[in-house]
């Protein structure tokens, strides 16, 4: 069935968090609980949302719950899936890990890997907010070229990010040959929570890298995350696929793609860019789209 | 019926992590660790025990599948050394402070740089303030009467937390000795499998390892320390209960050796108190009136009974197989603080580093300084003995 606003369950399994307005983080993880119900146990690390949602002696996580260690989670999801099957839990139950992308695609990459080598059973969510929002926007390896933070300032000798392309989680994760990654959108809720509810019926390691703007970090109106997230696929700078027993897909295709630039301009942490900078990002962007097409076998 | 076995420390260990049937085990292997997780694995592919034995990719994952198996209320074990146990490090935290019974064994080897993969105590002494229950087993029996005793006071209800149990590497990890091995039966009626209302729960879903900010932090903290303080009178308890039923008593966190007349004494741990105790029954002979006290439990450290003590010996030496630059023996620290206020000559001595033997020369040595200052000598009260230079 497919999910939509008729379809989609109305219980909220998060609620009363100390989330900033308009983050995305908490629409990935509120959706994804939508699909997943309250036979969901969930671990997090001691990210934004852990902080945010986590705080004893209250919580507005309304299924069983831990925090980990940055690099740690996936491990930590690993220990409890096992003893979830050792104590005897009813095989319905979903082993979640919900973590942002530093604490997936940099400092807990290396038990995600060995989560995935393992195929353990349990689904693991990267909410992508491009930098480690948690300790103040800092960059990560998912930080976009030129993109302002805390630790690439622009000024006289610097215009923000250096590196020109992200970290590809969902490439990672796909030569893991693990039974499912998705990457998957907040704007796009349909597709995305098709894609957690496919998860969901799969056994083993799965994977969704989920984008996720952060008004705080990125410098936006607050009410713009949906309009910004979807600018981003739209634009080509995202895109939305999946890796279903090594078949990869594009989920959805942009008639034509949008010029980035009106992505950027909505942005503080891009506001320093000149003419000359934002066509560089677009000629990054067509070298990177068709490399995609390649990749996920698309014209 | 029991049966008898010729085992390394580290085989001894894993016949007690069998019989303590835990659901989970998780572990990166490290040397001198090894051969202990190879025989659990072995086990397994025997058929003889049905643990869930997760290869990980490192130490840190080790310690949070132990830590995550143990919050779902599984009994858990995991082991490593040195370098594994540095890694672990964040971990051990974690599992501390959420109070979660996991139990490991530490293969006690040097730390690098510079590299060096035999034995010593300065991997665990680095993380004496992980918050963890640190024991020292003597031989290749109590390491494996330890783990069943380590779990026992770990899990229980007033305790909740995680302990590690010490073996000198190489020295106890790869020496074989003869070993008694319980019957499961025997083991079962000692240890019934873990049960607890701290974890999470299917029926009543709740958080666990939350956030707590200053306004509640410290509690966390007191109870931690509670806990640690009546884990003395537990640990004493699991002793005796052990004693009565399988007839080995090691007296709880500390056991005296021929100190009721002595004169001067030699606190040991580990591989070191075998040592010792050969020459404290060398020396008797000779008429020296002198003792050992071995340690058991260094976390909880036995303040009491070194406060009992202080007015019993003429000299207490203390053995430390690692050093706080800068300070002292870590062992001999503590000693002397527990000692405060007593007239007995101390003396600290640093062996045993990076694999170098504890030899019965040394620990003639040591009562020989003791018995120095005894008489009147003067001798520095911290010395690495057996110097190359």
């Amino acid at each position: 069935m497919a999910i939509n606003l008729k379809t989609v369950d109305d219980k909220e399994l998060l609620y009363g968090t100390k989330i900033c307005q308009g983050c995305g983080a908490g629409m990935a993880a509120r959706m994804a609980l939508k699909v997943l119900g309250e036979k969901t146990v969930l671990c997090t690390p001691a990210c934004c949302f852990a902080a945010t949602t986590t705080v004893f002696p209250q919580s507005s996580i309304f299924v069983n719950n831990a925090i980990s260690a940055f690099p740690g989670l996936a491990a930590t999801a690993s220990g409890m899936t096992h003893a979830m099957k050792a104590l005897g839990w009813d095989d319905d139950y979903t082993m979640l890990a919900i973590a942002g992308d530093g604490g997936t695609i940099d400092i807990g990459l290396q038990g995600l890997s060995g989560a995935a080598e393992r195929n353990d059973d349990l689904i693991y969510i990267c909410y992508d907010n491009e930098a480690y929002m948690n300790t103040g926007v800092q960059r990560s390896g998912s930080t976009p070229f030129d993109a302002w933070t805390t630790t690439t300032p622009t000024g006289p000798c610097s215009k923000g990010e250096k590196n020109k392309f992200r970290k590809s989680l969902f490439e990672i994760m796909s030569a893991h040959r693990i039974p499912y990654v998705a990457t998957a959108s907040v704007a796009y809720p349909q597709d995305y929570m098709a894609k957690v509810a496919k998860a969901k019926e799969i056994k083993g390691c799965r994977v969704i890298h989920v984008s996720a703007p952060c008004p705080t970090g990125w410098g936006y109106d607050t009410a713009k995350t949906v309009e910004l997230a979807k600018m981003a696929v739209e634009s080509g700078l995202w895109y939305l696929a999946e890796n279903e027993g090594g078949e990869m897909k594009l989920t959805y295709k942009p008639k034509e793609l949008k010029d980035p630039a009106d992505y950027l301009k909505m942005q503080k942490r891009f506001k320093h860019l000149t003419e000359e900078d934002i066509q560089e990002i677009r000629e990054i962007r067509d070298a990177e789209w068709e490399r995609l097409k390649k990749v996920l076998s698309f014209e | 019926m029991s049966r008898k076995a010729f085992l390394s420390a580290n085989e001894a260990a894993a016949h007690g992590v069998r019989l303590a049937k835990p659901e989970i085990v998780s572990a990166y292997p490290i040397t001198p660790q090894t051969t202990l997780v190879e025989k659990i694995a072995d086990f397994i592919a025997d058929g003889e025990s049905d643990i869930d034995y997760i290869m990980v990719e490192s130490e840190h994952s080790a310690m949070a599948a132990a830590f995550g198996a143990s919050l779902m209320g599984a009994r858990t074990f995991t082991a490593s050394s040195s370098q594994g146990l540095l890694y672990m490090a964040e971990m051990l935290h974690y599992a501390s402070g959420t109070r979660v019974p996991i139990v490991m064994v530490d293969a006690n080897r040097a730390t690098a740089a510079p590299w060096n993969i035999y034995g010593d105590q300065r991997d665990t002494m680095s993380q004496r303030d992980a918050g963890w229950i640190m024991l020292f087993a003597e031989s290749g029996q109590e390491a494996l009467d330890m783990i069943l005793q380590a779990y026992k006071i770990a899990e229980d209800p007033e305790i909740m937390t995680p302990v590690m149990v010490n073996l000198d590497g190489f020295t106890l990890t790869h020496t074989y000795d003869v070993v008694e091995i319980p019957d499961q039966e025997e083991v079962d009626a000692f240890l019934p499998p873990y049960k607890t209302d701290y974890k999470l729960d299917p029926e009543h879903p709740l958080t666990m390892a939350a956030t707590t900010g200053p306004d509640f932090h410290t509690e966390n903290r007191a109870q931690q320390q509670l806990a640690m303080e009546a884990a003395k009178a537990k640990i004493q308890e699991v002793s005796d209960e052990f004693a009565k039923m399988f007839g080995r008593d090691y007296h709880g966190l500390v056991e005296e050796y021929r100190c009721d007349d002595a004169e001067v004494a030699l606190v040991a741990t580990g591989s070191s108190a075998g040592t010792t105790r050969i020459i404290v029954d060398e020396l008797r002979e000779e008429g020296k009136k002198v003792g050992m006290i071995k340690i058991r439990s260094f976390r909880p450290f036995p303040k009491e009974y070194f406060h009992s003590v202080i007015d019993k010996f003429k000299a207490v030496g203390v053995i430390d197989r690692s050093i706080s630059f800068g300070a002292e023996g870590t062992i001999f620290q503590e000693v002397k603080g527990a000692m405060y206020g007593s007239d007995a000559k101390l003396g600290n001595y640093i062996v045993g580093l990076g694999g170098r033997d504890v030899s019965r020369a040394l620990i003639k040595e040591m009562f020989d300084k003791l018995f120095n200052m005894v008489n009147g000598g003067e001798e520095e009260e911290v010395q690495f003995l057996g110097l190359r230079w």
